[in-house]
């Protein structure tokens, strides 16, 4: 039994060489998902690995290290383009969970309604994969590969995820939709990034949906069509929604959820110009 | 690299004291702080997340302590609430606060709604109400309904007096210091540590057999204590709250009938039982087809749940006056409809818990309960003991809702705590408890009325059949209130309700404030609206038109000739059913995505047990130094029985309640109280303190020869009555003590007058009811089916208001459970079984709630008083509903009304 706490990335690496702990870093998915079940006994903690914790930006790109948590999205001062990840960021679980919960926790638990994952998709996010044979890194829409599955391989730690420097101008909106206030699971939530031209018109548009099928994904057909659309007249089509394959739960019907995605794409489209 | 192993140890900061905890890899902060240092007032709801009542601080950042590894704790400061509120001062005024708003009712999310506040407060000490929600907004309470928690935080002015506490005295919760300092023990928290525990093997299927292994063995090779199964139950392997009901078993003997039912359970170590799973245990299972809904339950093919019980009807109740299929031929309009709800979830933050032992041969419990003495006779039942063996100490309560009132972890703890001659300790994990505890019934209501043209309700057919589960526990009384109820409190002469219990497989439904009625009001009230529209009538006018009045009989023919206050609820809620439609026109002329709409509907409720006696009785006694004793049995879960009832007593005393000591509930001690169900505690168990205080009283005056008026005090020993003739001083030391050192006594019952139901339902069901009219405002989003509540008016006649800051406690609390069957809980065995699947409202969820409080004095209560606690959220749905009709133009018929069901319903609607 173990709890290991490394504090450079190159003995996390040597301890996942050796063993197959369970990675936690802010325990907010860890713990819940062994309940009932056995109990693990070896873990690798990642909050103490220097450098995780931050927020940086380097030539052309902001890093965003795997213990860095929802609350400090929050604080942190990072362009316009980010504002649907700091409105996912205040409306992750309570104030208990953001404080705790991280980004990369987000993304490696993989729940198709991770609240992090629609504006992370809308900003071309990366992540980086460290093994002992060196780093990797890939699109985060080909990091998660179906219900709580990724292509991180074993004895690979994602230690961080990368966001292209955007555009200063980009604007962005995250809509979410859940049945209560505070601690709510996703019904279904979507987030948008634009870039518009000096007419007012689309130039560029990231959409981005979550909750609404095995992973998160963006509408690239959606995004074609709204280029040079004016976001206030524009018509979103039955077949812009296609790839989405939404399920009936507890939470609503996917024929719900189909519904509600449309609309969540017309106010957050809506909110980005409006600034 | 720093690799910690299992006797490795954690160093940190608690509450400003250097502390060394030994830990296991991985073992989380609350369970260390709980279990390793003995810091009780870390609450643990859920271990998930879900609730937030272990809310603790580290480095001055609130976080769930049961989702943080200790381990990561090392070097930090760790604030918990105990020391917090009593060092702090941030901390020590919203203490003061709570306590000054009442925004502590059970009080076990009291420690995580606090130190979430200290670590607002401490940013913002002046915060605004979305602040104060974004703070909280992770941190559940099931009793307060939210609002008095805002106002706490916000320090806005409070209602509450310093007065002497008689009644109609606004003060503070008497019990209520204890609670804002965090020092409250609930079931979970009275075990010295390392205490064996108890872990129960639950079938993972709502229907199957199965074959125990050797299990001996399995616990031997783990280094368990005991293993326990139906062999060790020495009396009858069957328990149950309703004489000739007792049909559920400790451990199920051959089937299983619900997911989550207990077949055996291992005593051991916590280290060692937390590191089992459910599927290395010896057990072979072979399920078996379940019947799940009420319909498939009652055909012939139907696995039959209990003997003797054909096509799984439990049982069956059933009122009639006049000829109601006459009535409706007659009709000028009729309505119908068929409604429907889920099984809800009483979600109590508290999970059932306890601690058992065997003292000088007699066994003693220690659990959350809100009827002790009905478990001291459950457990002499499946024990096969005699009752004078066995004692019930109830521990506090957080939340019960109605659940506590069945056994749960009392068995398992007695038959552990004999088995193996030590202390035991259960705690339910929060899956444990969604599972196995009852639940609110589901209901399948098809109701038909009719009314003549002046609006005179004209025709009343009701069926509804019930979804009882596996096993009876308080069906039949659900199955006897409801056809009692379900004419609402309105003037109905042609009358038939018919009421059906029904098996299933699944878990048992059983006692939620309300008993059966919240359900039926929502088919009831829903309906008259529609009434009111098709007669062209004004839907409050329709209501008052044929509320109940003095005089008037009810369904079942009883007649009170006073303190019928329907009219009086609806009369004052005249002015905001204008205000609020007038407002709600002109959003909707201003708004095209959101509409809001402005509902109404009535209730009306019977305080006690439904023509059965239902006596309490309350002693008391003064002591030679002047202390004046109060043994006080009525278990008070958050509802603050412990206040009103004192108050009550002081009153009819004459002395003030700063000099009455309570003695609380406890079955060698404490009189019997009855149970703490049917909103009975104020008025039965009140009226028990009223008699008691009034004899002694009596004896009083006629020791001093002094008037009736006369004024008492009590000083040094001596009591001083004071009247027209002068002062007059009996010493209390100068009297003999009797055995239990009282030198004044009184012990007094009281049993409320009710009358048996003939074959029609006809007779004195009640000897009261109180009365309830609620406006609910809410917002509906037109393209994605939420439902926002924006305000509640909320009229009750209480009769007298004891305490009317508990009343508005109450009323809050009742609201927001009402407005979460209305909106969002729905349990659904194996999907819902936990607090972020299952959801109940949130800070975020309950808006402001206008309390007004109707006082039609009752010819049998205390002072006229009557009963609130489940009377508040009867017309809270169906209000809601009908406010969603009125903003949307659509019907819902079926809760919980989630957004999915709502935009469908939307879009339907629409095509029409």
């Amino acid at each position: 039994m173990s709890f290991s706490q490394p504090k450079d990335l190159a003995s996390a690496l040597s301890i996942l060489e050796d063993a197959e702990p369970r990675i936690i870093a802010g325990g907010t998915d860890v713990y819940p998902a062994m309940q009932g079940k056995k109990r693990c006994s070896e873990f690798l903690d990642v909050t103490r690995i220097d450098g995780f914790t931050d927020v940086t930006l380097r030539d052309d790109y902001y890093r965003i290290g795997a213990a860095v948590t929802w609350s400090d999205i929050i604080k942190a001062e990072l362009p316009p383009a980010f504002e649907a990840l700091k409105q996912a960021a205040r409306t992750v679980g309570s104030v208990q969970i953001q404080n705790a919960a991280t980004l990369v926790g987000n993304i490696c638990n993989a729940s198709p309604a991770a609240d992090g994952v629609p504006p992370l998709l809308a900003l071309d996010a990366e992540v980086e994969l460290a093994g002992t044979d060196g780093v990797r890194v890939m699109p985060l829409s080909k990091f998660i590969v179906g219900v709580r599955r990724t292509a991180l391989r074993k004895k690979e730690l994602c230690t961080a995820i990368k966001v292209p420097r955007p555009a200063s101008n980009m604007r962005s909106k995250f809509e979410k939709l859940g049945s209560r206030s505070y601690l709510v699971i996703s019904i279904a939530m979507t987030a948008v990034n634009v870039l518009l031209d000096d007419e007012g018109r689309i130039a560029e548009a990231k959409v981005a949906v979550g909750a609404c099928s095995a992973a998160a994904q963006r509408l690239t057909a959606l995004e074609v069509d709204l280029v040079g659309a004016d976001p206030r007249t524009f018509e979103i089509k039955a077949h812009h929604l296609a790839p989405l394959q939404p399920i009936d739960d507890v939470r609503g019907t996917g024929a719900y959820r189909l519904d509600a995605v449309g609309e969540q794409i017309r106010r957050a489209l809506l909110g980005a110009i409006a600034g | 690299m720093n690799k910690i192993d299992t006797d490795q140890t954690v160093q940190f900061s608690l509450n400003g004291v250097d502390q060394v905890a030994q830990l296991t890899a991985g073992q989380t902060l609350s369970d260390v702080l709980r279990e390793g240092l003995g810091q009780r007032d870390v609450k643990v709801g859920c271990n998930a997340g879900d609730c937030g009542s272990c809310t603790v601080l580290v480095n001055g950042e609130a976080v769930c302590a049961c989702l943080t590894p200790a381990q990561r704790v090392s070097g930090c400061r760790i604030e918990t609430a105990q020391r917090l509120l009593a060092n702090d001062p941030v901390a020590a005024k919203l203490a003061q606060s709570f306590l000054d708003h009442g925004a502590s009712q059970c009080g076990i999310c009291t420690p995580g709604m606090m130190v979430s506040a200290v670590s607002l407060l401490r940013e913002n000490p002046k915060p605004n109400e979305e602040q104060v929600k974004d703070a909280l907004g992770g941190v559940l309470c099931r009793c307060t309904g939210y609002r008095k928690i805002i106002d706490a935080v916000m320090s806005v002015p409070s209602i509450a007096t310093g007065e002497a506490g008689s009644v109609g005295h606004s003060i503070v919760h008497l019990d209520g210091v204890e609670k804002v300092s965090a020092q409250t023990h609930y079931g979970d928290d009275v075990a010295p540590l390392g205490t064996l525990e108890v872990w129960i093997i639950r079938s993972p299927f709502a229907r199957a057999t199965f074959e125990l292994g050797d299990l001996e063995a399995f616990a031997t090779s783990k280094g368990l204590r005991a293993v326990i199964s139906a062999a060790d139950v020495s009396g009858e392997n069957s328990f149950g709250v309703i004489p000739g009901f007792e049909d559920q078993p400790v451990f199920a003997d051959v089937e299983t009938r619900f997911r989550g039912e207990a077949v055996a359970a291992l005593v051991g170590e916590r280290a060692i039982l937390h590191t089992l799973d459910s599927e290395s245990l010896p057990i072979t299972w072979t399920e078996l087809p379940a019947v799940q809904d009420v319909q498939s339950a009652q055909t012939g093919r139907a696995p039959q749940l209990h003997a003797g019980r054909k096509r799984n009807v439990m049982c069956e109740g059933f009122v009639t006056c006049g000829d109601p299929e006459t009535a409706l031929e007659g009709a000028h309009v009729l309505v119908e409809g068929r409604f429907q709800s889920g099984f809800v979830e009483h979600g109590y933050i508290e999970p059932e818990a306890g601690f058992a032992e065997v003292v000088e041969g007699r066994l003693h419990v220690h659990a959350c309960t809100q009827a002790p003495v009905m478990d001291r006779e459950g457990l002499a039942r499946v024990l096969g003991m005699d009752e004078a063996q066995i004692r019930i100490i109830p521990t506090a309560v957080g939340g019960g809702f109605g659940s506590k009132l069945d056994m749960s972890v009392q068995p398992y703890l007695a038959l552990a705590a004999l088995k193996t001659g030590k202390p035991v300790r259960l705690c339910y994990s929060r899956t444990e408890s969604m599972q196995s505890s009852t639940k609110r019934h589901p209901s399948d209501i098809t109701l038909k009325i009719g009314a003549h043209p002046d609006g005179k309700i004209c025709g009343f057919e009701f069926h509804g059949t019930f979804d009882t589960g596996a096993y009876a526990s308080w069906g039949p009384t659900v199955a006897n209130r409801v056809p009692v109820h379900a004419s609402g409190p309105y003037k109905i002469s042609d009358y038939r309700a018919q009421s059906r219990g029904v098996h299933t497989h699944n878990p048992p439904a059983g006692a939620f404030r309300g008993f059966g009625v919240p359900q039926s009001a929502i088919a009831q009230e829903s309906l008259f609206d529609e009434l009111a529209e098709k007669l062209g009538i004004d839907a409050l006018e329709f209501r008052i038109k044929n509320a109940l009045e003095n005089g008037s009989p009810t369904v079942c023919g009883q007649v009170f000739e006073h303190g019928v206050g329907i009219q009086a609820c609806f009369e004052a809620l005249r002015a905001g059913w204008e205000s609020e439609r007038r407002a709600a026109r002109a959003f909707n002329a201003e708004n095209t995505s959101l509409k809001r709409g402005v509902g109404l509907a009535g209730g009306w409720y019977g305080c006690g047990n439904t023509s059965l006696p239902n006596p309490s009785t309350i002693k008391s006694g003064i002591c030679p130094d002047g202390r004046v004793m109060l043994h006080q049995g009525a278990v008070d879960l958050g509802q603050g029985a412990n206040t009103v009832i004192t108050q009550i007593f002081a009153t009819a005393l004459g002395i003030s309640v700063d000099h009455i000591t309570r003695v609380g509930a406890d079955t060698d001690v404490t009189p019997d109280a009855g149970k703490t169900s049917a909103s009975r505690q104020t008025f039965v168990s009140g009226n028990a303190a009223r008699l008691s205080g009034e004899a002694l009283r009596a004896q009083i005056l006629q020791r001093l020869n002094v008037s009736q008026e006369a004024n008492l005090a009590i000083k040094s020993g001596k009591i001083i009555a004071t009247d027209a003739a002068g002062t007059h001083s009996l010493d209390l030391s100068a009297l003999d003590a009797d055995a239990e050192g009282f030198v004044l006594r009184a012990e007094e019952s009281y049993d409320p007058p009710t009358k048996p139901l003939d074959e029609n339902g006809q007779g004195h069901p009640y000897a009261q009811f109180g009365y309830a009219a609620h406006l609910a405002v809410v917002e509906v989003d037109m393209a994605l089916g939420t439902v926002k509540p924006v305000k509640f008016i909320a009229a009750h006649d209480v009769g007298q208001a004891i305490n009317p800051m508990l009343v508005e406690g109450q009323v809050h609390g009742g609201i927001a459970q009402g407005l979460g069957m209305a909106l969002m809980e729905e349990y659904i065995p194996g999907r819902t079984e936990n607090l972020h699947d299952y959801l109940i409202p949130t800070i975020g969820d309950v808006p402001s709630i206008e309390t007004l409080i109707i006082e039609e004095k009752d010819a049998h209560g205390p002072y006229g008083a009557k009963g609130l606690g489940e009377h508040v959220l009867i017309p809270t749905a169906p209000a809601i509903l009908n406010a969603i009709k009125q903003a949307t133009g659509v019907r819902l018929y079926k809760v919980p009304a989630i957004p999915s069901a709502v935009l469908t319903a939307l879009k339907r609607g629409a095509i029409r």
